[in-house]
């Protein structure tokens, strides 16, 4: 079965969602896809049928109106759709859908792609242990499920998110046994000013940290986990103080803890606009791979568009502007008339994206950071590869992220590398002396997600086959 | 004052590591130069099937002493020797099958028909709807994704100068050779393309054009899976290979073609290729329905009209040598590989080379 619109749209978060209600606005049939079941993303997820009745926050009243905004437009939202491989065709696109079970694909004119950001853990010793959580994993169990981590969290890592995700803790009734970040109240300081362009989330931001100290909770800043103790559970969570360039320094003091959340920042999910034949070019600001693009979301590829963290990441204010430009711009490609409106919306993502940047400034790891990682500490978990593996293996001469994927299996385990390939791709230009810049990440590869073989074999009756030529005896 | 090499190896896959390590074990100094990182073309992303049933009849001697050579390399290219069955579900495909495989059993490879009983006493898992098999003890498998850690492994233990990540954008022809590339210009007596699906754009440098011609191969790779075959499988038409390596993921090619060029990167994935790959290989391996795909990639394979090897001398261009296009090249490579390097020494080689001088348009061999 093939649909036919105007512009697709991969990913329905503020980014997604919004570049398909404008693009929408000008008369185009626009599909949004997603892999989860309602609209909103990461970070407007929607609540699950069992909680409907919680209390609302600022996340859940954004994603509750997005979602309103997308059931009063003429937006086909594709709930339950996994994209697991794009393809150019003479007149558009052809994305290979992988939903219910069976592998539906769709046409479109132009593409919109909007796939967000994964989180970036440093591997420390024992983060593989049963209670340990990424922060932008822990924000999905409170949005969705109202869920708590543990009965006792350590929340640890960069940025905004650790206070959000400790704050949200305590709201919904847990216990923060001890925040812990690597940033220094002076990094904060540092970053007020861009902070002042969007008062609102400066506020925001400053009562979660007002919450915390009331409430006793220990703040260690330029502190950061550097080992989780416990068999089957987070028992003990040891911590240390860094050094400016957050090199691990001093004696390691310990919290007891029966859940760690911890995360080092957003890095662009950027798979997706790889098959579509987007060239990466590293930019350390926006969190560090990212592909290629000009003024509102256009690329080098006509029809293809790019919005949202995928494209660096700015944060969701900024992400909202930024999707309504990159759907603008698509709908301009295919006729319509959008560049007074886009004009009126570019000072306002300039404003959102300059508060966004500070922020990613803020959670961007230090170089130091990388010594919390010992030899025997896994890096890669699907192959369950150390550290020292994969020193040994950038020692013997593999000197890219596809020679190692290759010779280790790193990458090549049900997660297709999201988990290390910024760590890997850290180890060879640490070891050859170079920049990350010379390191880009390994070749993508269809599928996106995993397909079972069932749904790509659908209904397939044998006397179909196309029997070639046979091969030259 | 810089390195003057005894020969510039353009390519650095199994052919170019193959015929470096004879040419340095018969006293020359090699250079191996990749666009990429080594082993990293078709030689490290086919399916790694070492099987006879799908070899030429003609090159039948090369496969033998190719299969030889793998099983020396061993666990470090992750070589298995399984046996193989080669399946035809219908009567035009036992027919198709019959004829094939007598010709290469005749040119020497063990090759025997064996009942659909006895395929589903060795491989229950199989769908019950086989009608006719060949056997091949001497089949297996390799690690193809190992042949890049494998060959820089061997190139740095015997001392041979290599660089990645190094295209060669010209070449210039003096006194001897002399190589533009981003890391500064290499100069060397000899030269020897073993560029594989660019064999043509590497050649034109020199002026020579090379009719190579790629086809563009899909292979795709499942989860791990308990296990479900131990041998390796193939069709009679050829439209599948299947094995399940040590750690239980199923790896399944068959020729499905993919699209783009080698002058354009990677090549890319074609859906319409990769669904009905995976339904054939279901069809024959039914418990697949519930593995999950991870990943699906593509190689080019080289070619030339007469899908014989280009192996000699580089016409027009003394002191210039030319080593691709082999049919079955994974298995073929590091013996043929040698055999290059012992003809470029001056050496009479084991088994005769494939003059790229010849007239494509006709039967060779």
């Amino acid at each position: 079965m093939t649909e036919m619109c105007d512009i697709a749209v991969i990913g329905a978060g503020p980014a997604g969602a919004n570049a398909a209600l404008v693009a929408s606005r000008h008369g185009l049939t626009v599909t949004l896809l997603d892999e989860q079941p309602k609209p909103g993303g990461q970070v407007w997820r929607a609540k699950s049928a069992a909680i409907l009745d919680a209390p609302s926050t600022p996340e859940s009243v954004a994603g509750g109106q997005l979602r309103q905004h997308l059931q009063n437009s003429a937006v086909t939202h594709l709930g339950d759709s996994r994209v697991w491989q794009i393809e150019q065709s003479a007149d558009g696109w052809v994305l290979h859908l992988l939903r219910h079970g069976q592998v539906p694909s769709l046409r479109a004119r132009a593409l919109v792609i909007a796939t967000g950001a994964r989180e970036f853990v440093q591997p420390v010793p024992g983060w593989t242990t049963p209670g340990v959580l990424g922060l932008a994993g822990a924000t999905a169990l409170f949005k969705q499920e109202l869920a708590l981590p543990g009965k006792r969290t350590v929340v640890s890592g960069t940025g905004p998110l650790v206070f959000f995700v400790a704050a949200e803790i305590r709201r919904l009734g847990g216990e923060v046994a001890a925040v812990i970040t690597p940033n220094s109240r002076g990094d904060w300081l540092r970053a007020l000013p861009a902070m002042a362009r969007r008062p609102d989330l400066l506020m925001r931001g400053a009562r979660w940290v007002a919450d915390l100290m009331l409430a006793g909770v220990p703040v260690h800043w330029r502190h950061a986990v550097s080992e989780v103790e416990g068999n089957n559970n987070v028992k003990t969570v040891r911590f240390r103080k860094l050094g400016a360039d957050w090199s691990p320094k001093a004696e390691a003091r310990s919290v007891e803890a029966d859940s760690l959340c911890l995360g080092n920042g957003l890095i662009p999910a950027v798979e997706t606009a790889q098959l579509a034949g987007l060239a990466l070019e590293h930019r350390p600001a926006l969190g560090g791979w990212v592909p290629k693009r000009g003024a509102d979301g256009e690329t080098a590829v006509p029809g293809l568009f790019l919005c949202g963290d995928g494209a660096g990441i700015r944060g969701a204010a900024s992400a909202e502007i930024d999707g309504q430009l990159a759907g603008l711009g698509a709908a301009q490609h295919l006729g319509a008339e959008t560049a007074a409106e886009r004009a009126r919306l570019r000072p306002s993502y300039t404003r959102a994206a300059r508060f966004g940047m500070a922020m990613t400034a803020l959670s961007i790891p230090r170089k130091g950071l990388a010594k919390l990682t010992r030899d025997d500490t896994i890096v890669c978990r699907c192959e369950s590869l150390t550290y020292g593996a994969i020193a040994a293996e950038i020692a013997g001469g593999a000197a890219s992220t596809n020679a190692v994927k290759s010779g280790l299996r790193a990458g090549m385990g049900a997660c297709g590398g999201k988990f290390c390939q910024s760590t890997v791709a850290r180890m060879i230009a640490q070891a050859e002396g170079g920049n990350e810049a010379d390191v880009p990440p390994p070749t993508a590869r269809p599928p996106l997600r995993p397909v079972p073989v069932a749904a790509l074999a659908g209904d397939f009756d044998y006397s179909d086959l196309p029997i070639p030529k046979p091969a030259p005896l | 004052m810089t390195q003057i090499y005894d020969i510039a190896i353009v390519g650095g896959g199994i052919m170019g590591c193959a015929a470096a390590l004879r040419l340095s074990a018969g006293g020359m100094a090699p250079v191996v130069l990749d666009q990429g990182d080594l082993g990293q073309g078709a030689s490290g992303v086919n399916a790694g099937t070492l099987s006879l049933q799908i070899k030429r009849v003609e090159l039948m001697p090369y496969a033998l002493k190719g299969h030889h050579e793998w099983e020396r390399m061993g666990d470090a290219v992750g070589f298995h020797k399984t046996g193989g069955y080669t399946l035809a579900f219908t009567a035009r495909e036992a027919e198709l099958l019959h004829e094939r495989q007598t010709l290469k059993a005749e040119a020497g490879a063990p090759i025997t028909f064996v009942s659909p009983q006895e395929v589903h006493k060795a491989e229950p898992n199989l769908a019950q709807k086989v009608v006719a098999a060949s056997y091949c003890p001497e089949d297996g498998y390799a690690n193809s994704s190992l042949t890049g850690q494998y060959y820089r492994g061997q190139l740095r233990d015997q001392g041979i100068a290599y660089r990645e990540r190094c295209p060669v954008t010209a070449i210039e022809q003096g006194d001897g050779f002399t190589l533009t590339t981003p890391n500064g210009p290499i100069r060397a007596r000899r030269l020897l393309l073993a560029a594989g699906a660019w064999l043509n754009p590497v050649a034109a440098l020199m002026g020579v054009d090379l009719p190579v011609q790629a086809r563009i191969n899909t292979v795709s790779v499942t989860e791990r899976m308990p296990p479900l075959i131990s041998t390796v499988i193939g069709h009679a038409t050829g439209l599948l290979t299947m094995k399940q390596k040590p750690n239980g993921t199923v790896l399944v090619g068959g020729g499905w073609q993919g699209r783009g060029t080698p002058q354009e990167g990677r090549g890319q994935v074609s859906a319409a290729s990769v669904m009905p790959n995976l339904a054939l290989a279901q069809y024959a391996l039914p418990a697949l329905a519930k593995a999950r795909v991870l990943r699906s990639w593509t190689g080019f394979e080289a070619n030339v009209p007469d899908f014989y090897p280009l192996a000699g001398a580089l016409p027009g261009v003394k002191d210039a040598f030319v080593l691709g296009c082999v049919r079955g090249g994974y298995t073929i490579g590091p013996y043929i590989g040698g055999l290059m390097g012992d003809f470029i020494l001056g050496r009479e080689p084991e088994l005769p080379l494939f003059d790229p001088a010849r007239n494509f348009n006709e039967e060779t061999a």
